[in-house]
């Protein structure tokens, strides 16, 4: 069970003025339960990758094939596909439209053709999970503050219970403890429902502390692809495209080059703080 | 998905067309447009012809480009088709049940159609090779005469330019929410007409939210800036004459001259409007 990506090239606006290569010769294979962080600078192809995952967007060249099959088949059911790659795009706020959010949560499972109850089941099943306080459940969508709205439009593609979440820029435009919650639920669905996650960002500082695999691209090719630890170490290239390793690299690095035996892997806070410490005692226990 | 619609949008290149003065490419419209309709024979059609194919080819704009704008209008082209065939009053060629066609029919369809279809080409090339502001600012000087009858010619210029400004964002912004719908499971291509409406709310409600919430910003970025409608407002870039605009005239001029007295010239083979 997997997604693989053979070769996907991809061209915006073909034979126009404003044509532009987005994506280069991409080969990728996505398996279960990984928990991606896709991370570029704005215009590097993140956002158009994706869309071919779901075959919102169809590759010039190249193939795409979702547990085994080849969605590029004519008899492949996009509909399905879409069901079970579920996309959240950008701000997708501002796909809601339905009079209360219980009834936009409604429609993903309603259009996949699902009996009342369990569409409802559904609803109220992903509306709690997303951490929607229930008062807000039969408001108009209209009427929630950013952060709630954007937790109602997750709860619509989550509804849908694909087995690969994709969320384009979940964090953008919300406060710190907006973005942190919606991490946090995200990686608490990773861990439950065993879902495969694909995170779109151009924050690695975001992005480092939940994922297992990180795949860089620039400018419609993929640059680096490994464990965070591992892709922080290639720091400069990073710089270099306008991207940055999270701080905690640069200062284990630093630590380094002092000559203090520091482990410059480590991702997050919490282990920088257990390998110094490390470091330090191993040091005095030497002497 | 919908980043095919050409109408209104601007072609960067830079061809003798896209530098003339946008006051020269207006009047040159307007002086077009009614040659469309004055020109009765073949000579005139010619005429017209021969002067659309030498701007185009001017322009550096790909024909193929051009063409795609009239895809919205071919139910236009259709009907105007055929209610011309069917009821033009004449000689009859054809008859069935109720319907005659006549020749005259044939002939006023035929030239309908190219009218129509010149119209937008010639209509789509000003919009092609003028940036939205060249096109306001042209407006705006040309006809500020009508400022001293109490036409708001500032205001109307503005408003058109930020409509015109607003549809490729608007069609970026369809183009977007089909997507996040479609992701959603939506369907927006099957089943019978009313289906199809029924599937436009999920589309259309996000749209007109958007279309606001834009506009609000946008008037709440003027305000910022203090802007109060067009009383001693300045250009950063001011229009000006130069040599070629006062060229493009003289031709202009000559074109228009020339259609009038080919229509004039009346040979067996006009026909009546």
């Amino acid at each position: 069970m997997s997604i693989i990506l053979d070769k996907v090239s991809y061209v915006y606006g073909r034979k126009t003025a404003y044509e532009k290569q987005a994506l280069r010769n991409i080969s990728l294979k996505i398996e279960d339960g990984e928990f991606i962080g896709l991370i570029g600078h704005t215009g590097s192809g993140k956002s158009t990758l994706i869309q071919h995952l779901n075959g919102l967007l169809q590759a010039d060249s190249g193939g795409i094939y979702y547990n085994g099959r080849d969605i590029y088949e004519t008899d492949y059911d996009k509909k399905e596909l879409r069901s079970k790659v579920g996309l959240v795009f950008q701000y997708p706020e501002h796909q809601l439209f339905e009079t209360t959010v219980f009834e936009d949560v409604c429609f993903g499972p309603r259009n996949l053709g699902l009996s009342k109850k369990e569409t409802e089941l559904r609803a109220f099943g992903v509306l709690r999970s997303v951490g929607l306080p229930e008062e807000c459940w039969y408001q108009s969508p209209f009427t929630l503050s950013g952060g709630q709205k954007r937790r109602a439009a997750i709860a619509g593609v989550l509804a849908m219970k694909p087995e690969v979440l994709i969320l384009d820029e979940p964090t953008a435009g919300l406060d710190p403890k907006g973005r942190d919650e919606i991490l946090e639920q995200v990686a608490s669905m990773h861990r439950e429902l065993h879902m495969t996650v694909i995170l779109v960002s151009h924050s690695m500082e975001d992005v480092a502390r939940y994922v297992n695999r990180l795949i860089v691209m620039n400018q419609g090719s993929i640059l680096l692809d490994g464990r965070p630890g591992e892709v922080f170490q290639y720091y400069r290239e990073l710089e270099a495209v306008g991207l940055a390793a999270p701080q905690v690299t640069y200062l284990m690095h630093e630590l380094q080059q002092r000559g203090i035996p520091v482990d410059t892997g480590v991702t997050t806070l919490e282990e920088a703080k257990e390998s110094i410490l490390q470091a330090f005692s191993g040091r005095t226990r030497s002497r | 998905m919908l980043r095919d619609i050409t109408i209104g949008q601007y072609y960067p290149s830079n061809s003798i067309i896209h530098r003339l003065d946008s006051r020269v490419k207006l009047v040159g419209t307007l002086a077009y447009v009614l040659s469309l309709f004055l020109f009765r024979n073949v000579f005139g059609f010619a005429a017209v012809t021969f002067g659309l194919a030498v701007l185009v080819k001017m322009s550096k704009v790909p024909f193929r480009y051009m063409v795609k704008g009239l895809r919205a209008i071919v139910i236009i082209l259709v009907m105007t088709g055929l209610f011309n065939v069917f009821l033009t009053p004449g000689e009859p060629l054809w008859s069935f049940w109720k319907f005659t066609i006549t020749q005259e029919g044939l002939k006023n369809a035929g030239f309908m159609i190219i009218r129509l279809v010149y119209l937008i080409l010639g209509s789509s090339l000003l919009t092609l090779t003028t940036t939205p502001n060249q096109l306001t600012d042209g407006m705006e000087k040309g006809l500020r005469p009508l400022n001293k009858i109490g036409v708001p010619v500032h205001e109307v210029s503005m408003m058109m330019s930020i409509a015109l400004r607003f549809i490729p964002i608007l069609v970026e912004e369809t183009d977007k929410i089909m997507k996040a719908q479609l992701a959603r499971g939506a369907d927006f291509e099957s089943g019978n007409l009313i289906k199809k409406a029924k599937a436009m709310v999920p589309l259309l409600v996000p749209l007109f939210i958007s279309a606001f919430r834009r506009a609000n910003d946008l008037a709440l970025a003027m305000e910022a800036r203090c802007y109060r409608g067009g009383e001693g407002r300045t250009k950063m870039k001011p229009l000006k004459y130069e040599k070629r605009d006062r060229a493009a005239y003289l031709i202009i001029g000559g074109y228009f001259i020339g259609i009038i007295l080919l229509r004039m010239l009346n040979f067996n083979f006009h026909i009546e409007n």
